[in-house]
């Protein structure tokens, strides 16, 4: 089947089988391969992206249900080259060892922040426990995500 | 994966009439279906998107809470009513899962999803479940997680749902449409224990759909809690969960709910729990445990769950205190 997806502002035609997933199709089919694939089974969030602005696991999302839909993958994240608050806060930090989980762990993050659920530090470990970083760079993570929820504060006054 | 044909229906109609075909199944958010359908768990020749279909929403009149089966986790649970009167539901429903399955998964999905019982999910190791008649690995294997009320000998897993457990506390109802037409059920007696069929896990027949959840007052809603204790902090399943809500006279209580999870093969309402809590002081400590305990009494452990007996127990009285407002 053919469907038309759009991924980061951009349009693409793609012959689909309605058993692959969007993960599957953004890595293999469309050349953006920012989108880890860690589980393949909804436990690990290293695949997270944003479908219509909301975050979702691309793992478990159909492709073919993404038509009509705005995808956002972290390949769209950066604007005009100048990176996003919480990814230059992940530089800074080191909210990373390996880097594996990173791109699911911002997008994570960008949505926790525009959801407010970044007040405290217990409320964004709460908030962010889908994502798991086996190389255990959390305190980076979240000291990374107070700081892009501050900076974002302060450029809102 | 099992090549599938995906089928968008126009209505519910429609949607009924392609979901009683053999080997047909809906789809709603898919976190469930898809994954199992990938690990070969589940078996599918067409899935009917029921995605599109006007299931979506929550009403309240004033009395009843009606939820759409398409509405998801994560919007149910930041509902201010819910929060405000019902707040064992919306509590159940933030412990759950990840904030991204929350923004996928359905409602009405929810209710029905599967036994993350490992066994169930590996295609290696028998599984009744899975293959009727094959056996059960998980009653002499590893079964820490495993159920100690409600099981047979085919079968003891438990049932995952978190929000289930919380809407059998709330005495809520499921409202589905099918090929015989449209039907309620308490969603307590929905769910069916294992007995000798354990693939047959509710009443659901083939073709029916789930549309709504809707839920009465609940007395003392507005401080009911709901505990879940897990291997770690979040994004886990219940070893032990409880959802409680306690309606009080003075200090006495008048009338108190308590469902379980994690320990039983559905979601378990303790009814003689509830039976001896009524009338007691809620610092009454010792008559408190009692209660709790009885919930028990019909345990059968095994090699290693015994200590949900115990640790089932405390949770009890913990939620049970904490709903009455002691801390």
């Amino acid at each position: 089947m053919n469907a038309r997806l759009t991924v980061n502002g951009r349009g693409y035609t793609v012959d689909l089988d309605p058993g692959e997933s969007l993960l599957d199709v953004l890595r293999e089919r469309l050349d953006l391969s920012g989108t880890k694939k860690g589980c393949d089974q909804g436990a690990c969030g290293a695949c997270t992206v944003h479908v219509d602005g909301r975050r979702v696991l691309s793992c478990l999302t159909l492709a073919a249900r993404c038509e009509g839909k705005q995808v956002t993958t972290i390949e769209g994240v950066a604007q005009d080259g100048v990176l996003h608050p919480l990814q230059r806060a992940m530089v800074e930090h080191d909210g990373l060892q390996c880097g594996y989980c990173t791109p699911g762990q911002i997008m994570a993050g960008i949505a926790l922040l525009e959801e407010g659920h970044a007040e405290t530090r217990e409320e964004i470990r709460e908030w962010m426990s889908g994502n798991l970083c086996r190389c255990g760079a959390y305190n980076g993570i979240v000291e990374a995500i107070e700081q892009a929820r501050d900076e974002l504060r302060d450029a809102a006054v | 994966m099992q090549p599938f044909e995906l089928v968008t229906p126009a209505g519910i109609a429609e949607a009924i009439e392609l979901g009683r075909a053999a080997d047909a199944m809906y789809l709603a958010g898919g976190t469930n279906v898809v994954d199992l359908l990938r690990t070969g768990a589940m078996r599918a020749s067409t899935l009917v998107d029921i995605d599109g279909l006007p299931l979506r929403g929550i009403d309240f009149d004033g009395e009843r809470l009606r939820i759409g089966a398409l509405t998801r986790m994560g919007e149910l649970a930041a509902e201010p009513t819910v929060r405000d009167r019902h707040r064992l539901i919306a509590e159940s429903l933030e412990l759950s899962a990840s904030a991204q399955l929350r923004n996928m998964a359905s409602i009405g999905g929810n209710l029905l999803q599967r036994t993350r019982c490992p066994y169930f999910r590996e295609r290696d190791f028998e599984c009744n479940k899975r293959t009727p008649g094959s056996g059960c690995a998980a009653r002499e294997g590893e079964n820490r997680r495993h159920a100690i009320l409600g099981g047979s000998e085919a079968c003891v897993a438990t049932h995952a749902s978190d929000l289930a457990v919380a809407l059998v506390a709330a005495d809520a109802d499921v409202h589905l449409h099918g090929p015989t037409g449209e039907w309620t059920s308490r969603l307590e007696t929905f769910y069916l224990e294992p007995d000798t069929t354990p693939e047959i896990e509710t009443r659901i027949g083939r073709g029916d759909l789930i549309v709504a959840v809707s839920v009465p007052a609940l007395p003392g809603g507005e401080w009911s809690v709901y505990l879940k204790l897990r291997e770690r902090t979040s994004y886990e399943f219940a070893l032990v969960s409880v959802a409680a809500s306690v309606d009080l006279d003075g200090a006495l209580i008048k009338e108190a709910r308590v469902a379980l999870g994690g320990v039983a093969t559905r979601p378990w309402r303790a009814r003689e729990t509830e039976a001896r809590l009524q009338g007691i002081a809620l610092d009454d400590a010792g008559a408190l445990r009692e209660a709790a305990a009885s919930a028990f009494v019909g345990a059968r452990p095994l090699r290693d769950n015994g200590f949900k007996v115990e640790l089932g127990t405390r949770a009890i009285v913990a939620a049970v205190r904490h709903a009455g407002g002691g801390a």
